[in-house]
């Protein structure tokens, strides 16, 4: 058939000249989110201290000062030069330790985080876009597993597995899909009602296609700010964990075991080195993902576009 | 030369229709209770049958609520009807499988109302028109670029946009890539569910007028459903009257425009903003009160509640579409 002899007359020539003119500017919707986030103060001091918290992991060996696991030292050195945060009740440097023990929680944070929000996603999409029986029987596990004390099981399931990072990482990445799944679903059941969604059937895309193509990439903002949330939340939990003695086991450091140190009221009332650092440490990791988070979600709320 | 060609493609009602909608129902469920107990059925489309025939529009209008898009949704299957066939080129849709399905798809498209919610807002336009070419491999690889290309010089856009993003359009601009998305896989009908309600006056008339072109230029069929009676008088070859879910009347533009039979019609007729105000008619007919709810339609025939002409034998017997050219689903249609 020939193309050629059609009307692109329906629009006038200025109009076009005035439409091409304006090609330069491609705006994608990252970049304008990208662009929001960077005005989003807060948003932004948090991901300098969250860099800044990353580096230090990645980097431990090198800046650490000492052997985070070498004992050898005075017992329960106040700091000194040698020692800039003092030293433990065994004799090890504690700010090598403060070094070392971020790769635990960052990699507690992230690891637990990335298996939820799979699993989460990938149930929370069947659920939405199958609807029906599927629908009702991921969304009643949903409510089961929402029910249990969340603390409970995963220190029944700790002990049971035996305490240990990888182990912590697994179960709280098993437990911790619930709301993602009900969020997702959330999402796609908006979604799937949309005329594009419509358009992809009409057209005759399979259902796969439509769910992953079409779908889940307008679902992504929400699961995205869900997830820095659950970084944090997963943080504090090893964290706890580690303070009751079901987390991650000593001599490998955490914040968190650093922390069981506390329990004793000499170390609280006269050794603040101990505890005061890695207590800092859990706050300033926690706030800055949560800032980062406050200034994701500002900056994919729709109702705040232009 | 092709303007030519066209001119001969004009509509002959002799041949055999491409769309046979025969005795079409959709009824949703109305559920109650944590059980979900069924406990009526909310009647959208109540049983229409009707036929459009290869390169004419058959424009289906009605109030909101009539049931104008449930039949254009359930023709290109986007839902299942509860009952009823729709036969395309003499095959019954219902008899395919998921697969054979998926290859017919392409032969019948829609055009959506909201240009805004139609267009993926992720998708750069090349990449949502190249899709459907890629995904059933109606074209080679290298071919997709120039076919899109083509397709946007069609519908009037430059082709310097495939890069751009949805948002980055107007209204209109947006129309026009919702109808090169249904057209560029050659389908043979489109639904046009309302394409122009959502647009500025003067840009409908941009979107009509390259509706109207596209039809000769690819000997397209449509379905074109409005309830600008401005917009469906200009492209319709047809039109079907639907009030609650059924059919009232249907004959040729020229016939119902100028000799409405069914009460209804003329009432929906008198409803149309005349701009000359020494054509208007003096005599406006205003109808009393809302439309039924269709839970719960009215016996007999299902206007008698707001016909002026209502007699007893309208409130007990369902009148049935009568007429060869020029249908009527009245007891006693207007002259």
């Amino acid at each position: 058939m020939s193309l050629q002899n059609l009307n692109s007359a329906v629009i006038p020539n200025s109009e076009l000249a005035k439409q091409q003119g304006e090609l330069g500017k491609e705006e994608t919707y990252l970049r304008v989110i990208a662009t929001r986030f960077l005005k989003h103060k807060l948003a932004v001091l948090g991901m300098i201290m969250f860099t800044l918290i990353v580096l230090m992991a990645i980097f431990a060996p090198v800046i650490a000062p000492h052997d985070p696991f070498e004992i050898g030292y005075e017992f329960e050195a106040k700091p000194s030069a040698e020692h800039i945060l003092g030293t433990d009740q065994v004799g090890r440097d504690v700010l090598s330790r403060l070094i070392y023990a971020s790769r635990v929680s960052l990699s507690v944070g992230l690891g637990a985080v990335a298996i939820y929000v799979v699993i989460g996603t990938i149930l929370g999409a069947i659920a939405g876009y199958m609807g029906k029986w599927a629908d009702m029987i991921i969304m009643r596990i949903t409510d089961v597993f929402m029910s249990f004390p969340f603390l409970m099981v995963i220190l029944v399931l700790v002990s049971v597995m035996g305490p240990s990072l990888f182990n912590i990482i697994l179960v709280l990445g098993f437990l911790g899909w619930p709301p993602i799944a009900r969020l997702v679903r959330g999402s796609v059941l908006s979604l799937r009602e949309m005329d594009y969604v419509k358009a992809g059937v009409a057209l005759g895309y399979t259902a796969p296609r439509i769910l992953i193509n079409h779908i889940l990439p307008n679902a992504l903002a929400p699961i995205l700010v869900n997830a820095t949330f659950g970084i944090a939340a997963a943080i504090i939990m090893e964290a706890s964990l580690s303070f009751l003695g079901m987390g991650v086991q000593p001599p490998t450091a955490s914040w968190g075991n650093m922390l069981t140190e506390a329990q004793s009221l000499t170390v609280l009332a006269q050794q603040p080195w101990l505890w005061i650092p890695p207590g800092l440490m859990i706050v300033l990791a926690v706030i800055s993902i949560n800032f980062m988070g406050d200034g994701l979600r500002d900056a994919v709320d729709p109702k705040s576009f232009k | 030369m092709i303007l030519e060609s066209l001119k001969e493609t004009t509509i002959s009602t002799e041949s055999s229709p491409i769309l046979q909608v025969r005795n079409l129902k959709q009824h949703y469920p109305i559920t109650k209770g944590i059980l979900s107990r069924t406990v009526g059925h909310v009647k959208a489309v109540d049983g229409i049958s009707f036929d459009i025939f290869p390169g004419e529009t058959l424009g289906l209008v009605g109030e909101s609520g009539c049931g104008k898009s449930t039949t254009g949704r359930a023709i290109v299957q986007l839902e299942k009807p509860t009952e009823g066939e729709i036969i395309f080129e003499g095959k019954n849709l219902a008899d395919f499988s998921s697969r054979e399905m998926r290859k017919i798809r392409t032969d019948l498209q829609i055009i959506f109302q909201d240009p805004y919610s139609s267009l993926n807002p992720r998708k750069r336009i090349g990449d949502l028109l190249s899709e459907p070419l890629l995904f059933h491999k109606l074209v080679e690889p290298f071919e997709v670029k120039k076919k899109v290309d083509d397709i946007l010089e069609v519908v009037g856009l430059p082709r310097a946009y495939v890069g751009r993003y949805p948002h980055e359009f107007s209204g209109g601009q947006r129309q026009r890539i919702g109808i090169a998305r249904a057209l560029i896989l050659n389908p043979k009908l489109i639904v046009c569910d309302e394409p122009v309600s959502a647009l500025d006056v003067s840009i409908q008339a941009q979107v009509l007028n390259l509706l109207k072109d596209l039809q000769k230029e690819f000997q397209l069929t449509f379905l074109f459903i409005g309830h600008g009676l401005g917009a469906v008088k200009y492209i319709s070859d047809r039109i079907a009257v639907m009030y609650l879910g059924n059919i009232v009347e249907i004959a040729k533009t020229e016939d119902i425009f100028k000799n409405p039979k069914h009460p209804y019609s003329s009432a929906l007729l008198s409803a149309y903003p005349v701009p000359n105000p020494h054509l208007r008619n003096k005599e406006k007919i205003v109808l009393q009160g809302d439309v039924p709810s269709p839970a719960n339609p009215p016996s007999g025939c299902k206007f008698h509640t707001r016909c002026p002409f209502v007699q007893s034998k309208c409130r007990e017997e369902v009148p049935v579409l009568k007429g060869i050219d020029h249908s009527v689903a009245c007891h006693f249609p207007l002259s």
